[in-house]
């Protein structure tokens, strides 16, 4: 017992800096997925049938396959096949941004639906264009209403970021499982890198309570 | 009245969907300074046709000139130019909910017209006190009544500089006690010139301030003229009906 | 011979191999998962203090833990206090509890949002507590739920490859050998992709047209 005490405080400094790499990883996926899914969203509610057409598709896809096989496809595959040379980190990165992207558009999507057509109708009726419209009218207020479906999304993709050990990416998991086989204390690391991903978990949900209440727009419900 | 072109002229406007035509070959012009109120049964296609006016329902068919000019390409620049000179006041006031009071009048000012954002605060702070809502500048909508909605949504509107407004029955949402403010800021804006076309079911305050009634049904426009005439005297028996009908309804309510 | 690459027999019999362990996890994973769901669920709602304690803090850790974790705990970790489980089997395990503890999140919600006028009128009329839950909250709950429980599903499929990272080889297993070994890696995992789209499609199909099936008119599905 004291034993597995004395690894696991060693070991403590080596995980915790792995929760950086973790939370890199995360941070880069989540702003991929954003700034994509905020598009794919726009393309999905306003774009002609075609653009839905293939969105859909799109979303299909990243919704349909595994996180692992597509780390594959792209690591092993893609990535010597266009003759690219990616780190494992970056590989990461990108397809957790592109997976959640698919997942943000849906948040986002629908809570562009949820807005009163009125809403566009008044931007127009001043002369703005339908690109300004969606831009300082209806953003503003579907990015609000996304805030606790995104913040579910990014619980699901902190631990997703953990799959990114299969690559080599020298996050927490990846860590705990290192120090684990040369130490021969597996359960307690498991538990430690795993009560890191729930810390990590509270906090960014936390942090988006926040900003959820700092942004909330009085009386307003939608 | 003032000038002899008119400010407004739309002929021949269509618009179905589908099989249904919801808007038959309407044709009418408006002078400056003019109010004209367009009456009739809900779904008579009232809404539409003000909607057609500034292309938020995209006519089947139809020519509208502004100021004696014709809006040819209803696309991009010519179509958001010529919107901003033509203000529209929605049934559900469809103020930007995430917005101020202030920033709602101040955003088409900014964004649109490309103003500064201190001459365009302060030219929105001055049409709130117009409609005399200065006080309640940093409230939201959501923290508005309904008559001080409509009237944020009037400020929005009369701080594009509009030559001409569109107002789709501006009180039909406003609880009884709320219209009275609404139709005074409105009497307000007919004093001050503004040459406006009106749906509304308020048919005492539409013989009050019209210059001219427009009754439609089923997307026709069935008879126009003034007030008196289409109120006591129509010529068809589909307005006189509808006119009986309606004075009746809101005889008691309308102040 | 390039293109006819994956009808050779050899790879056929790797992939169908491999597909058949991985809807060998799937299958008994989703049915303990549904199992497991619906009892911490109820038990959630309707137990004691100390129950619901319980079923809170199961729920926290099985999905406050990355699965991937759970899986190393179960494969590498349960060895040191003498429990020595297959590849298959600690997958399975892993799954299940994992899945389980999502599922109770949908029913409980589900048993929550049947109006207890509902249940006072079957009170009313007689019912025992046990028979109010089978015959009036259950049947109202089942479709509340179903949606979320039938996404879980369709999350567990693509989490079951996750299977091959303890070793137990299954469809993805398959594809990484079979790429490694004949340095196929963008043409091989496009496959095992596709497998997986299919099966997650025809999952999502199935759960769609069962939802149509318990369609009731004015229900509202989603609270």
């Amino acid at each position: 017992m004291t034993e597995s005490l004395i690894v696991l405080y060693g070991a403590l400094p080596y995980l915790l800096r792995g929760s950086l790499v973790t939370i890199a990883v995360v941070a880069g996926a989540m702003m991929l997925g954003l700034v994509f899914g905020i598009h794919l969203a726009v393309g999905q509610v306003y774009g002609g049938r075609w653009l839905r057409r293939v969105i859909g598709l799109y979303v299909w896809f990243f919704r349909g396959v595994p996180l692992l096989v597509l780390l594959f496809l792209f690591y092993f595959g893609l990535c010597s096949l266009l003759q690219i040379n990616l780190s494992a980190f970056t590989v990461s990165v990108i397809v957790l941004g592109l997976i959640s992207s698919a997942y943000q558009s849906q948040i986002f999507r629908g809570a562009i639906m949820s807005l009163p057509q009125g809403q566009l109708k008044a931007a127009r009726a001043l002369g703005m264009s339908d690109r300004k419209a969606i831009a300082l009218i209806i953003l503003p207020q579907a990015l609000r209403l996304s805030i606790p479906g995104w913040s579910n999304e990014y619980s699901i993709v902190l631990k997703d970021s953990a799959v990114a050990y299969a690559l080599g990416v020298m996050e927490m998991m990846a860590r705990a499982h290192f120090v684990a086989s040369r130490t021969y204390e597996h359960l307690p690391l498991y538990f430690a890198a795993g009560f890191l991903f729930m810390i990590l978990t509270y906090l960014g949900t936390k942090g988006l309570r926040i900003l959820e209440e700092k942004v909330r727009i009085p009386g307003y419900s939608a | 009245m003032a000038d002899t072109v008119p400010i407004l002229r739309i002929e021949h406007m269509t618009k179905s969907y589908g099989e249904k035509v919801v808007l038959k070959d309407a044709s009418l012009s408006i002078n400056k300074g003019e109010l004209k109120v367009l009456i009739g049964p809900s779904g008579g296609g009232k809404s539409t046709l003000l909607q057609c006016i500034n292309f938020l329902i995209k006519p089947d068919r139809g020519r509208i000139w502004l100021d004696g000019t014709e809006i040819i390409r209803a696309k991009g620049k010519e179509l958001y130019a010529y919107r901003q000179k033509v203000g529209m006041i929605f049934q559900d006031f469809n103020l930007f909910d995430h917005l101020t009071a202030l920033h709602n009048v101040q955003i088409g000012l900014v964004r649109v017209k490309g103003m500064q954002a201190k001459a365009a605060k302060e030219r929105a702070i001055h049409e709130l006190d117009r409609v005399g809502l200065r006080n309640h500048m940093h409230q939201y909508p959501a923290e508005l009544s309904g008559g001080q909605k409509q009237r944020v949504s009037i400020a929005r509107a009369l701080a594009m500089d509009p030559e001409i407004m569109l107002l789709d029955e501006p009180t039909s949402a406003l609880d009884p006690e709320l219209i009275s403010e609404v139709l005074d800021a409105i009497r307000a804006l007919r004093s001050s010139g503004m040459t406006m076309i009106m749906s509304t079911h308020q048919i005492g305050f539409a013989g009050e301030v019209a210059d001219e009634l427009i009754f439609l049904e089923k997307g026709l426009i069935v008879e126009t003229g003034p007030p008196a005439k289409i109120l006591y005297d129509a010529e068809y028996p589909r307005t006189r009906e509808f006119c009986s009908k309606i004075t009746e309804l809101y005889a008691n309510s309308s102040s | 011979m390039n293109e006819l690459f994956f009808l050779q027999p050899d790879i056929i019999s790797a992939l169908t191999r491999g597909l058949w362990v991985s809807v060998q996890l799937i299958i008994p994973s989703s049915l303990f998962g549904v199992i497991i769901g619906v009892t911490v669920g109820a038990l959630r709602v309707y137990g004691n203090t100390a129950i619901r304690a319980a079923g809170d803090a199961f729920v926290l850790v099985f999905r406050g833990f990355p699965l991937v974790v759970q899986l190393f705990i179960w494969y590498f970790g349960l060895p040191h206090i003498g429990i020595y489980l297959t590849p298959f089997a600690a997958s399975v395990l892993g799954f299940s509890l994992c899945s389980g503890a999502y599922q109770s999140e949908y029913v409980r919600g589900a048993f929550l949002s049947v109006k207890t006028g509902q249940t006072m009128a079957a009170r009313a009329l007689g019912f025992s507590g046990i028979k109010t839950i089978l015959f009036v909250t259950l049947p109202q709950a089942f479709r509340r739920a179903l949606p979320g429980c039938g996404n879980e599903i369709i999350y567990l499929i693509k989490y079951s490859s996750l299977a091959y990272m303890i070793t137990c080889i299954e469809l993805t297993g398959e594809g990484k050998i079979i790429a490694s070994d004949n340095f196929r890696f963008t043409e091989t995992f496009m496959v095992i992709g596709a497998i997986y789209l299919l099966l997650t499609s025809v999952a999502a199909w199935v759960i769609r047209r069962l939802e149509g099936r318990l369609y009731i008119p004015g229900f509202e599905q989603y609270s």
